[in-house]
């Protein structure tokens, strides 16, 4: 969990001091090395989990065509 | 189903595109599997070779200048021949053709390059060898295929369009990925069998492309497979498709790197052994799993699996987790051993392999690319 801060871009964000403070003592002795990388980490992982279910994006011929050849490869029965 | 890495599955295809008069560079097969990974979606989100800025995020970073997580550098190394601003036809002998808008051409530095990818500057990995032998500028930009190659393995390739539709006509909802260059022997299967339990279905995908000397030749890989899943497999749960890619032996960046391919393909889940995508002793035996520790947005799970051997007192195929017995008791399923004994000739005994595998294997005269 190192997000080494040298080439790329940054921006800053502004949190609470009080919870910048509780973040430091909750990464004490765990691999996240600043309260900036910890961040990051659980805004990937939250917005991931926010990732909609795509739609489909096949006209009905096109996804007929392509069960088509999965029947034909022996994909599909 | 799952969404494709970066939220869109790429779709650059245009076979009536107009490319008369269109200058002509032949390309390798293995820029061209990379050509086709891009315009099917199975590098999605990619729409073409890596830019000067998604390199360098990837090698710094591990990510895509948009933040979305990438490990493995996709470029296409060139001679002078290419300008920036240009579109130029790239063709290989297997027939892929693609449309290149050439958006940047750059410098790199191979020794970085290597230094970060393989964690090694040593030539006698193969993955660094291949980047060292690289051409001195690297040319970004978006491509569109024209035509696809030759497959001599037409019938297993698979495009993500077609594995999302398939498992979704299956009516899988958890999708197991497994990732092979080798042929199965009983501790794969029980490594496959074992996740497939709590899951709906298999998706067995082996590289197929540029290996190293000593490895088992695609078609041996692909029939013994088939053996396998003919008499071990039910029908409706297991898939076999290939992935037409070179082996970087990145280990556990290319962990990283297979386990979106798979999401791409629909998956939910991806199998990830000892030293996977390892080479030599270069990266530790479970490397592979920690790294995926610094990806919470994958979105693929990982299956963590320690090898699986046979106990004679437990009397089965058990794992470190679930056998309390000492090594004493223990047979363990060699791929090393049982190459030995095939390339002396000898099939390897049914407490190792399938028979049916086995034999596939026994029937060709060399099995091993030379
Ligand atoms: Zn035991």
């Amino acid at each position: 969990m190192t997000e080494k801060e040298g080439k790329g871009k940054y921006t800053t964000v502004s949190i609470p001091t009080p919870l910048a403070e509780k973040i430091k003592r909750r990464i004490e002795g765990t691999g996240f090395n600043s309260i900036s990388s910890y961040v990051t980490y659980v805004l990937r992982e939250l917005l991931a989990s926010m990732e909609e279910e795509e739609e489909e994006v096949f006209s009905k011929e096109d996804e007929e065509k392509i069960k088509e050849r999965l029947r034909a490869l022996g994909y599909l029965d | 189903m799952k969404p494709p890495h970066g939220g869109k599955l790429v779709y650059r295809v245009d076979e009536k595109k107009d490319i008369d008069g269109i200058s002509v560079i032949e390309i390798n097969e293995d820029v061209a599997k990379d050509i086709e990974n891009i315009a099917y979606g199975i590098f999605s989100p990619l729409e073409g070779f890596m830019c000067k800025s998604d390199f360098e995020n990837v090698l710094e970073h591990m990510r895509l200048e948009n933040d979305v997580a990438w490990t493995i550098p996709i470029v296409f190394d060139i001679e002078n021949k290419i300008r920036e601003g240009e579109e130029v036809l790239l063709k290989a002998k297997s027939g892929t053709t693609a449309i290149f808008e050439v958006e940047e051409v750059y410098k790199y530095d191979k020794k970085e390059y290597a230094e970060k990818v393989f964690k090694t500057t040593d030539i006698a990995h193969p993955g660094v060898k291949r980047v060292m032998e690289m051409k001195d500028k690297l040319a970004g930009g978006k491509i569109t295929l024209v035509k696809e190659g030759k497959e001599k393995f037409e019938k297993y390739y698979l495009k993500p369009y077609e594995t999302r539709i398939l498992f979704k006509e299956k009516g899988w909802k958890d999708i197991v990925a497994f990732q092979t260059r080798n042929v199965p022997h009983i501790g794969h299967e029980y490594v496959q069998k074992t996740a497939l339990t709590f899951a709906d279905g298999i998706f067995i995908n082996p590289i197929i492309g540029k290996k190293k000397k000593g490895d088992f030749k695609d078609e041996v890989i692909l029939r013994s497979y088939e053996a396998l899943i003919e008499n071990y497999y039910l029908k409706n749960r297991a898939v076999m498709s290939i992935l037409r890619t070179t082996m970087r032996y990145a280990g556990p960046k290319e962990a990283i790197f297979h386990a979106i391919i798979r999401k791409n393909f629909g998956c939910t889940h991806f199998i990830v052994g000892r030293d996977h995508a390892g080479v030599g002793n270069y990266y530790g035996p479970y490397e592979a799993h920690d790294i995926f520790n610094e990806f919470p947005d994958l979105g693929i799970t990982p299956l963590f699996f320690r090898s699986f051997f046979f106990c004679k007192k437990c009397g089965g195929v058990v794992n470190e987790k679930i056998c309390p017995h000492g090594k004493e008791h223990h047979i363990y399923y060699s791929g090393t051993a049982i190459r030995k004994m095939i390339m002396n000739g000898e099939t390897p005994p049914e407490t190792m392999m399938r028979k049916e595998v086995a034999n596939i294997i026994m029937s060709y005269e060399n099995p091993f690319i030379d």
